[in-house]
């Protein structure tokens, strides 16, 4: 069985980032950038399968620029067998990105395609049900648990209220959400090692598929920051302010 | 031009958020319908045509849409898409599982958890975990998006829609429903409850989780809620877990015990009306978006504070 895992390259989860100053957007220059981390739960889950002995070949897959190769390298340390870098300087939206991935499930013929559930930059969460869209493959979504049997993949998902579980007949899309697993720290000689292994370039102009953006953005701002309000000393206190200046009875 | 809603319901009770999908769909100025998929779901279907503005309920009844997967409701919608312009629902995982798979299939981008409505097809959306705000313009021929639910007042419940039955498509037989598993709760639904209790790490295990903060929110009548790491922990379900990547809620009370505020969960809960943090930590990022702060033990202060409350 062959695993293909999606990884985008983020700005940091710790990293606030900011707006340049005439608002057309955000300005990443020079900030910290990492794996996306649901990405992360996908490639620990992948090589979870191979270890198991489910799968024999995990590939991780990412659409950016050149700088896109640390994350490739990231999860080829924590266990993938090789890499693809689809390469473009264009801001890629999740349509595209399943039509992207689309080209490449054809090309490689997974029988499990991993992703994340929600990439932290556009907070999207819609690329792994696009790309099951397009191929018309079963999907699990917000997984936080998974099972292979024969063809049969049983996915437990966190939905609102509590889980679900489903059974898919692969090949199947499923994106990881946190609970999943808990990723691997990478060691030194496994980035080492990492560097032997594959990374092939496409061109993403090679795959001839559209890319332009269907939303045009208009303009950044920032939230109405809450102001931080007044620290009480007791709970008499704070109650008597909840009752008296918020007219909350409690 | 007529907009599609994609109705929530549990087979018998139609999800308040349609209520508040409506009100984001009065945006265009056209008819309105609402689409309530399930084997028998008379009830919620009446509840769907009694909201003010709903021109027309269509329903469809099928054994496979007993339980809705996302590539049946998919299938559905776009089986009778070419009467819609605008398809939308209230943000939810229901409608996070379906609603992309609809907008790729009819080769549309897709307007994720629409803050606010400018223009028939130009939104305010958030990225990065609340702290960017977008304006994006969408110029595809339908309008695909899932609407913040608490942004947008709910619809009254003073109308009369026709309803129409419909026909839906073959089962997708490549998914099967298996199972479900909803926490038991006499508490009010976290989304729309009007106090939230929510406490972190720091309640240190699910039994102290319990014990301290549910005599609170029973005194209350709130409902529970958990950052990330006390989901992690175990100490508390994941489906009450507050956040980028949970639950977003915006009650008039909101009392956060034992959280630290880190953004992602912040981004859950910074819409509330009224704040208060309870961390002994002075300097905890919690009391920057507090209205009230209280540096205390919460072992102390919370038991203390559960008995004073009338
Ligand atoms: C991609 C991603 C998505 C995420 N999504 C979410 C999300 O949706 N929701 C979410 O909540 N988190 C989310 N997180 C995690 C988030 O970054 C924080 O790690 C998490 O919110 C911290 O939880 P906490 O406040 O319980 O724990 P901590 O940060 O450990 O804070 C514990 C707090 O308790 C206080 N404390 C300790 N003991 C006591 C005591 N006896 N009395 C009073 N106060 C005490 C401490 O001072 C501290 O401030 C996400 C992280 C990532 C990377
Ligand atoms: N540029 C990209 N390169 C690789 N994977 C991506 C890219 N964009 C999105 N993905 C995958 O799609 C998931 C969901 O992204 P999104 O729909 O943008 O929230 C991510 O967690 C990744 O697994």
């Amino acid at each position: 069985m062959k695993i293909l895992v999606a990884v985008k390259r983020v700005v940091d989860y710790n990293v606030k980032v900011r707006i340049k100053p005439d608002g057309s957007d955000v300005d990443i220059v020079g900030v910290k950038m990492g794996i996306n981390p649901f990405d992360e739960n996908a490639i620990e889950e992948a090589i979870r399968l191979k270890e198991k002995g489910l799968a024999t070949e995990v590939i991780a897959v990412s659409l950016g620029g050149s700088a896109n190769q640390d994350v490739l390298r990231h999860a080829l340390a924590m266990g993938a067998d090789r890499a693809i870098l689809i390469e473009t300087d264009v801001d890629l939206q999740p349509l595209v990105v399943a039509k992207l991935l689309k080209a490449i499930v054809e090309r490689e013929k997974p029988d499990l395609i991993l992703l994340g559930k929600q990439a932290i930059d556009d907070d999207a969460g819609q690329t792994g049900q696009m790309l099951a869209a397009l191929l018309d493959y079963p999907q699990g979504t917000f997984a936080s648990a998974i099972e292979i049997e024969a063809n049969t993949l049983t996915v437990t998902r966190e939905v609102d209220g509590g889980t679900e579980t489903l059974a898919l007949t692969l090949p199947a899309v499923v994106t990881a959400d946190l609970r999943l697993n808990e990723p691997r720290f990478v060691k030194l000689p496994n980035l080492m090692m990492a560097r032997k292994k594959p990374i092939e370039a496409i061109n993403v102009t090679a795959l001839g598929i559209a890319i332009e953006p269907r939303l045009k953005l208009i303009q950044v701002a920032e939230p109405a920051v809450r102001k931080a309000g007044i620290k009480v000393g007791s709970v008499e206190e704070l109650l008597n302010k909840l009752r008296t200046h918020e007219g909350i009875l409690v | 031009m007529t907009i599609l809603i994609l109705a929530e319901h549990d087979g018998v009770q139609l999800n308040p958020s349609v209520q508040q999908a409506v009100t984001a769909a009065k945006a265009w100025n056209s008819a309105i319908h609402v689409l309530v998929a399930g084997n028998g779901a008379d009830a919620a279907t009446k509840q769907a045509a009694s909201i003010h503005g709903v021109e027309g309920v269509i329903q469809v009844n099928a054994s496979h849409l007993e339980n809705l997967i996302a590539e049946d409701v998919a299938n559905l919608i776009v089986s009778i898409s070419k009467d819609y312009s605008v398809i939308l629902a209230a943000h939810s995982s229901f409608s996070k599982n379906a609603l992309p798979r609809v907008a790729a299939l009819l080769d549309v981008a897709m307007i994720s958890d629409v803050l606010e409505i400018k223009a028939n097809n130009t939104y305010v959306r958030s990225i990065y975990a609340g702290n960017v705000l977008t304006t994006v313009l969408s110029s595809d021929a339908v309008q695909v998006l899932t609407i913040h639910g608490s942004n947008f007042n709910a619809a009254a419940l003073t109308g009369n829609a026709t309803i129409a039955l419909v026909d839906a498509p073959p089962a997708f037989d490549k998914t099967q429903w298996k199972s479900e598993i909803r926490s038991q709760s006499d508490r009010p639904a976290l989304s729309s409850a009007k106090i939230v209790v929510s406490g972190g790490r720091s309640l240190g295990s699910a039994e102290h989780f319990e014990k301290v903060l549910s005599p609170l929110a029973s005194k209350l009548g709130a409902a529970l809620g958990a950052t990330r790491a006390a989901v992690d922990a175990g100490y508390a379900p994941n489906d009450i877990q507050v956040g980028q990547t949970g639950v977003v809620v915006a009650p008039e009370l909101y009392i956060a015990v034992g959280v630290s505020g880190a953004i992602q969960h912040t981004y859950g809960m910074r819409d509330s009306k009224v704040v208060v943090a309870i961390n002994q930590d002075p300097d905890a990022p919690i009391f920057q978006v507090a209205d009230y702060g209280l540096v205390a033990d919460l072992f102390d202060v919370v038991p203390a504070l559960t008995a004073a409350i009338q």
